[in-house]
This record gives structure tokens, sequence and C-alpha cells, in this order.
């Protein structure tokens, strides 16, 4: 018996977002990197079309960042130089963009001026071929002040530049639009927020392939399901076509899974959990490879050994099915 | 699944007659369908209707119960927005029949230590599949009697060969395992002998089409305890398969699918093949049998079942009550927090760790985190100076502070003049508790 199976027709589908630039294009990068432009569920390739796979960026910061050593073993001495850092991430793990944080611009900090931070980015531009994704220090103000110089100083190059939030946005957006970036739209876990926020992205001129949803996540066992379901729901909105819910999710896993005690505690402090390398990249991992069957379509990753594991699961999810 | 009174009406013999004890088929419907009354109490019914109701009313997926408190199935959403998903992924782990008896001990020894204790909750692994690798039923039967004699946990007797099957179940059949598989070549001696010792079983076929055949077939033997394995081992094909049976049942009640689903990894390698599983958890598996064995391995992946299958409209709460760790005197500090499971626990553990026997206090937020509740106006100076007067601690130590959230110190002024108190800014992150104690 031939069963009927279930395909959903959807009426649209997710947005596709372009980052980077090549020469041809006005930029520098050997490659460009697309993400979204889905037209199902993820990896259902049986109902729609799977457009794009989806991305890993590999997370680099300007100074030596606060992390476990678990995760900073990996990489050694390139911790404390992003450009060296950033080459290895590509050319060791295949990174598919980098993630530079500019923490170093935060006034309780090194305190960075705009224009160091404008060059470190141009250095990293420099040493990769791959596009980049560039936020701040979180300090509301000063990533004002260091985005815009950043965008300015990497006219062209497409980056995808962060983070726009409700009661922030207008000088990123507006830094953005004229210096042809796109944009990381961040809402508080909240489908209602993250559309008022496209929208008020968009009333001011940026398109909306130019804007990625930072959903916010909680990472595995803190949280995650509020993420996933949220994640679920704007991806079924936008097939739905609900313009304002149709960009492509980024995620910051890395950040998040780190954060729980289970990729931190030790064996010795925790018998019951066992050994905390493995544990500590599985975190990881579970994270990414949750928030994928949500529906995230760029994830930012710390731990190599964690990255090298979702390459494979979204490779062998990128197989056809029927 | 609830049917409505008009698709109960369509089924009634429209006599009118009022035997059953409402005046109207119409009005004798409507009484069913809010679940007052039964079928029998009319008279007339055709056998077909009977049929027709009882299996339109069943829910989409049977709800199948093994071994030791096992359940699958019983699942009635897509997305667990919709509602919940209810029957967190049964976790398996394997064990080949080709191992010698110290091995088998070694990994039932590895079995038994998967118990894990995080935020307040109490994980165990589900049970074991014994494999019958060795192609020999003395060895199979001999492999699950020492499984079976080693562990408390449920059973999975798995082999394609029935007389394997028929050589180990009967000494294990008290422990009510689940067994398969039945496949074309064999399905009515493994569904007539799971049938026998009354035991949930396994419908294997290459393929939807396929399975689709098989079950049906083996439905005709009079017995429905299934589980479904539509044979994909590559990780693309099994979502696929997942979603399509999960589609089908809730979808279109499409009956030959309307039990639980087994998935089976393809990774040989741990790491890899949590990854794999990660995926069969979030989408639709009822059960995953697995090699990996590690606490390390088996840890993160339990969080991800726990954390899909948390019901959407219920946070995990502890009890908002004062809480003590320790043995409390009347020198201990005393901190305050929220009732949200996460927070709390996150909390407890590390006021444990400082060896300092204290106090907590969880407001009641409705379960939310610090920063969610405060946002949302539920962590109000008012409001915690209120729950700290009823707790009665006033009573119970001889100082007046009090250590707050880091992520609310803007409310540590107000705070401060409602309650009397003197209130301390701790750290933002629980993990800043036993270093902020020190320095106290
Ligand atoms: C998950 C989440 C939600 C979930 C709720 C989950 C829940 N049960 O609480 C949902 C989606 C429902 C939600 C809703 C809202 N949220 Co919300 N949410 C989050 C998110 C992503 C994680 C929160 C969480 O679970 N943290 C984990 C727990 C364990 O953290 P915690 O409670 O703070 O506890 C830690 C510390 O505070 C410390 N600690 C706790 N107690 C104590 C006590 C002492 C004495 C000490 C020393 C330390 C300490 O220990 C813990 C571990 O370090 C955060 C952003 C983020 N990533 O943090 C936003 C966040 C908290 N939400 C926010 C907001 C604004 C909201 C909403 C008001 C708006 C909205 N988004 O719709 C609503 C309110 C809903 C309502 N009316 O109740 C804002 C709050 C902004 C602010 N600074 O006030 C945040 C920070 C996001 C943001 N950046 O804008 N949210
Ligand atoms: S007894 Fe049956 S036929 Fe008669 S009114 Fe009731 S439902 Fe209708």
């Amino acid at each position: 018996m031939a069963v009927a199976l279930v395909k959903e027709r959807y009426q649209s589908k997710v947005g596709e977002v372009v980052i980077g630039a090549t020469a041809a294009e006005g930029g520098t990068r050997t490659s460009v990197i697309k993400v979204g432009g889905d037209s199902t569920l993820p990896f259902l390739h049986f109902e729609g079309k799977v457009e794009n796979r989806a991305a890993i960026a590999m997370e680099v910061t300007d100074v030596p960042p606060a992390w476990n050593d678990v995760v900073k073993s990996h990489f050694g001495d390139v911790i404390n130089d992003p450009v060296a850092w950033a080459k290895k991430c590509v050319e060791e793990y295949n990174a598919d963009m980098i993630y530079l944080k500019l923490i170093g611009a935060n006034p309780e900090g090194e305190n960075r001026s705009p224009e160091e931070c404008a060059k470190v980015v141009k250095d990293v531009l420099a040493a990769v071929g791959v596009p980049l994704i560039v936020i701040g220090c979180e300090d509301p103000e000063k990533d004002n002040e260091v985005l815009a110089a950043v965008a300015e100083a990497t006219s062209g190059e497409n980056l995808l530049i962060g983070i726009a939030e409700q009661d922030n946005y207008k000088s990123i957006t507006a830094a953005a639009m004229v210096h042809k970036h796109n944009l990381i739209a961040r809402s508080p876990l909240d489908i209602n927020i993250c559309k008022q926020l496209n929208i008020l992205i968009s009333e001011m001129g940026l398109p909306l392939n130019r804007i990625v949803i930072d959903p916010m996540i909680g990472g595995l066992g803190y949280g995650i399901e509020y993420a996933y379901s949220i994640m679920e729901r704007a991806r079924l909105g936008s097939l739905a076509n609900d313009k304002m819910l149709s960009m492509p999710m980024i995620c910051t896993v890395g950040y998040e899974a780190n954060r729980a005690k289970e990729a931190n505690a030790s064996a010795e402090e925790f018998p019951g959990w066992g050994d905390l390398n493995d544990r500590a990249i599985l975190w990881e991992v579970l994270t990414a490879t949750g928030l994928l069957q949500a529906g995230a379509s760029i994830l930012l990753m710390r731990n190599p050994e964690a990255v090298k594991l979702v390459q494979q699961n979204i490779a062998d999810l990128m197989e056809m099915n029927a | 699944m609830a049917l409505t009174g008009l698709e109960i009406y369509k089924q009634l013999p429209k006599k009118n007659c009022g035997e059953c004890g409402t005046p109207t088929c119409l009005a004798f419907a409507m009484a069913l369908a809010s679940g007052k009354g039964s079928l029998d109490a009319c008279p007339y019914v055709t056998d077909e209707a009977r049929e027709a109701l009882d299996s339109a009313s069943a829910p989409p997926i049977k709800a199948i119960k093994f071994g030791n408190g096992s359940v699958m199935g019983d699942e009635t959403v897509l997305f667990r927005h919709d509602k919940t998903f209810y029957h967190p992924t049964t976790l398996l782990i394997e064990i080949a029949d080709t191992l010698s008896a110290e091995e088998v001990q070694a990994k039932l020894d590895e079995i038994k230590s998967l118990e894990f204790d995080r935020v307040g909750l109490h994980y165990t692994i589900d049970g074991v599949a014994v494999v019958d690798a060795s192609g020999s039923p003395e060895q199979f039967a001999k492999a699950v009697a020492q499984v079976a004699a080693g562990t408390e946990r449920s059973l999975l007797l798995l082999s394609n060969n029935a007389d394997a099957l028929q050589a180990a179940l009967p000494g294990v059949a008290d422990r009510k395992p689940l067994i398969g598989s039945a496949t074309e070549a064999n399905y009515e001696a493994v569904v007539n002998l799971a049938k026998e010792h009354n035991v949930p079983v396994i419908i294997k076929a290459e393929g939807l089409d396929a399975l689709a055949d098989l079950v049906e077939k083996a439905q005709k033997l009079g017995y429905k305890e299934f589980v479904l394995d539509p044979g994909a081992r590559t990780p693309s094909q099994t979502l696929a398969s997942l979603t399509h049976c999960r589609r089908l049942a809730i979808k279109k009640k499409f009956r030959p699918f309307g039990y639980p689903v087994i998935a089976f990894t393809s990774k040989a390698e741990p790491l890899a093949e949590i990854t794999e599983a990660s995926t069969y958890v979030a989408k639709y598996a009822s059960a995953i049998v697995l090699k990996a064995s590690a606490k390390a391995h088996i840890l993160p992946l339990m969080a991800l079942r726990q954390n899909l299958y948390t019901d959407p409209q219920k946070p995990i709460q502890v009890e908002p009550v004062l809480h003590t760790v320790g043995e409390v005197n009347e020198n201990s500090p005393i901190y305050i927090t929220t009732n949200f499971s996460l927070t709390y626990y996150s909390v407890e553990g590390e006021v444990e760790a400082s060896k300092i026997p204290s106090y907590i206090l969880p407001v009641d937020t409705d379960g939310t985190s610090v920063l969610t509740a405060y946002a949302a106006g539920k962590f109000e100076p008012e409001k915690i100076a209120d729950v700290l007067a009823k707790s009665g601690v006033a009573d119970k130590v001889n100082h007046r502070n009090l250590i707050i959230p880091g992520y609310v110190a803007v409310i540590s002024g107000k705070l401060q003049e409602i309650s009397g108190w003197k209130v301390i800014v701790g750290p933002r992150e629980s993990s800043g508790i036993v270093s902020f104690t020190r320095a106290m």
C-alpha cells in the first residue's frame, strides 16, 4: 500500500540573507555565505527546498576572553591574537564565518577607541577570506560609536553587524544602511517584540533581506526550551508569509552553552556527571543541534570539537530524504 | 482525541426512540461528546458504528507501556508550543550478547550509575536493549537472563530471529519487556509470541509503505501492542520517517501509524552518536537505542529530553517557602531568589558549596527567572518585603541582613526602606556566591 504522506504546502519561505562580498561585489571576501531561503521546516527535503545549509560562525574576541579552560585549551596562544585566532578557526576548523566580538571596547575594561576596534576588524578581514559577523562589547552607548566606526571602515564588505535592540536600534541601523551591511536584531524571547523591532528597523529603510533575527536563547538545561518554541513559531510564521518574522535566525550557542555549570564543573566536583571535557563539548553541541531543529540558520560557537560534530550533523541532515 | 457531537451523531441509528435516556439521538450524541454517558445505553448501535466510534475516539498515538514504568507514545501534537509533549523519549542502552559475562556485568554497572541530579531533578536511564549479535538463540537467552538478573530497568529483547526471542522471552516475561523485531519474514511467529506473553512488539519494515502493510497484517493476528521501526538508518531519512509517522498519526489519524516509533542510531563514535540522537529526541522518537553509555555522554541527552518535554505552560517551580541549607543557626545568612526551579537550584547548589548553613527564601514569581520576574513586576521590593515578613525568618536569626541577586541591585534601596532590613547586593551569577561568602 502506498501511504499518502502529509506534505505541507507553505505559502512562503524564510527570507534569504547574503553575508560578505567578493571583489566583484565591492568587498574582499573569497566566498560569501547565504542563509535562509528555506521553504519547509528544518531539513524536511521531502516537502520543500532547504535552500542553504545552516552556517557556523566561530567566536573570536579582540582581547582574551574569560572563557573556561576546556574551550581555551584548544586555541593555545592564538587566543591573544584575534588575527591568528580567526585564521586558525577558518583554516583548521573550517568555520563558515568569524564572529568577532569587540569586548575590548568596554568602558569598564580596556575602553578601546572606536578606531582601534575598527582596525582589529580590518586586520581580521585581511587575514581570512570568509565573511565576518561583528558585535561590540554590549555597552549600548559605546557600541553605537564602535559599530559606526567599524561599519564605515569596512564599507562594502557586507558584514553582519549587531546588536540592534528595541531600545537601541537607530544608530546601528543607520550605520548598516549607509555602509551597506546586514544587521542582527535581538529580542528577548518574544515574538511580538521581535516583529515590532523588525518593523522599526525596516521603517528606517533597511531592507528585510538585510536583517537576521537573534531571538535570544537559553542554553541546554537552562531554558533552551523557551528558545526552541519561540524559534519554531517564528519559522512557522515565516512559512505562513509573516514578513516581519521571515528573517533567518542566529543563535549565541557558544555563549549560552558555556555558561552552564555542566560545561564548567569538573568530574571531581560532580562525579555523577562524568568527564568534563566530553560533557562540555556535548553541552555546546546539543544546544546547537536542538536549535537547528527549531530553525536556526547561523550558530555562533566556541569549542572546535563541538563545531566539528555540528558540522557533521548539518551535513548528515542535508542529505535528501523521502 | 475527542469527537464532536456531530461526528458521533452521524454514526447513531437516528431512531430518536429515547431508550438511551435522552429524547433524541442528537442529544445523546452531545452527551457522549461531553463525556457523559456511554454508548452502551443505546441498544441499536451497529457493530460497525461501535468500531468506528471506538477507533475514532482512541488517542492518535497509542500509549505503549513496558518494563519498569516505561511509557511511549500517547502524544497529541506536532509542536510542543501547541500544548506539550507528554512521554519523554525512552532511552535504552544496547548490550550485545557476544560480550563475555564479565563484559556484560561491566556494562550493567555502568548503566546502573546513569542516574543524575541536576537543578533539583533526578534523571535515570530507562532501560537496556539486549541485542542478538551472536545469531545463537542459546547465547541470546543466556545474555538476556544475565541482564535481567543484573538490572531493574526496562528491557528490550532485540533479534530478528523468532527462535531467539522464543528462547529468551519466557524466562523474563514477568518483566514485561519490549521485544522485536517482527519483520515481513517472521511476523506471525513474533507477534504471536508477543501476544502469548502479553508484551509489546516492534514491527519493522523497510520504508513506510511496507511498514503500513506489515502493521495491518500484524493487527489481523488480533494484537495491537506495537512499536514501529520504519527501518531508516541514516539521520536524514530517520528524521523524515519520524516526521511522517507523527504527522500521519496526528493530522490524518492514519491508524497503522497510531503507535510509538523507535529510532536507532547509525554512528559508532559516542559523541557523534549522541549528536545524532539529539535530533531524534527533538523530532518525535518515542524510544532510541544507544550504544553510548558514559555519564558525560548520556547526561546532555537527558537534559535535552527533559527540557523539550517540559510543559510550556508550567515552568518547573519550587515551593515558595523558607528553605534551609545545612544546620542553620541564628547567624545564618538569608538569600532571596525566585521560585523558578532553575534559578532556585542554581543558587542552592552554590550556597551548599559555600559550606555555610543558610536560609534561602524563594519569592513566588510564577516560576520565572530573576530578571524575567523583575521585568514583569513580580519581584518588586513591596512583594519581597511582604514575603520576608510572612516567612517568619526574623524570629530565627539574630541579624537583619538580606542578600539579593546582583541583577536586581536597583531595588536594594527601596527594599531596605520598606523592609527595615539591611540589603546586601550579591553577585550577579550564582557562581559568584562562594567567593562572595569568603569576602563577607
Ligand atoms: C527564558 C527567558 C524568558 C522566559 C521565562 C523563563 C522563566 N521561567 O523565567 C519567557 C519567554 C517567558 C520570558 C518572558 C519575558 N522576559 Co525574559 N528572558 C529569558 C532569558 C532568555 C533567560 C532567563 C533565564 O531563565 N535565566 C536563567 C536563570 C537561572 O537566571 P536567573 O534567574 O537570573 O538566576 C541567575 C542569577 O540571577 C543568580 N541568582 C538568582 N537568584 C539569586 C539570589 C542571590 C542572592 C544571588 C547572589 C544570585 C542569584 O543565579 C542564577 C544563575 O547565575 C533572559 C535573558 C538571558 N539570557 O538571561 C530574558 C530576560 C530575563 N527577559 C526579559 C524580559 C524583558 C521579559 C519580558 C518582560 C518581556 C518579554 N520578553 O516578553 C517577559 C515577561 C513575561 C512575564 N510577564 O512573566 C529581559 C529582562 C530585562 C531586564 N533587565 O529587566 C531579559 C534579561 C532579556 C533582555 N536582555 O531583555 N523570558
Ligand atoms: S437509544 Fe439510540 S436510537 Fe434511540 S434515541 Fe438513543 S441514540 Fe437514538
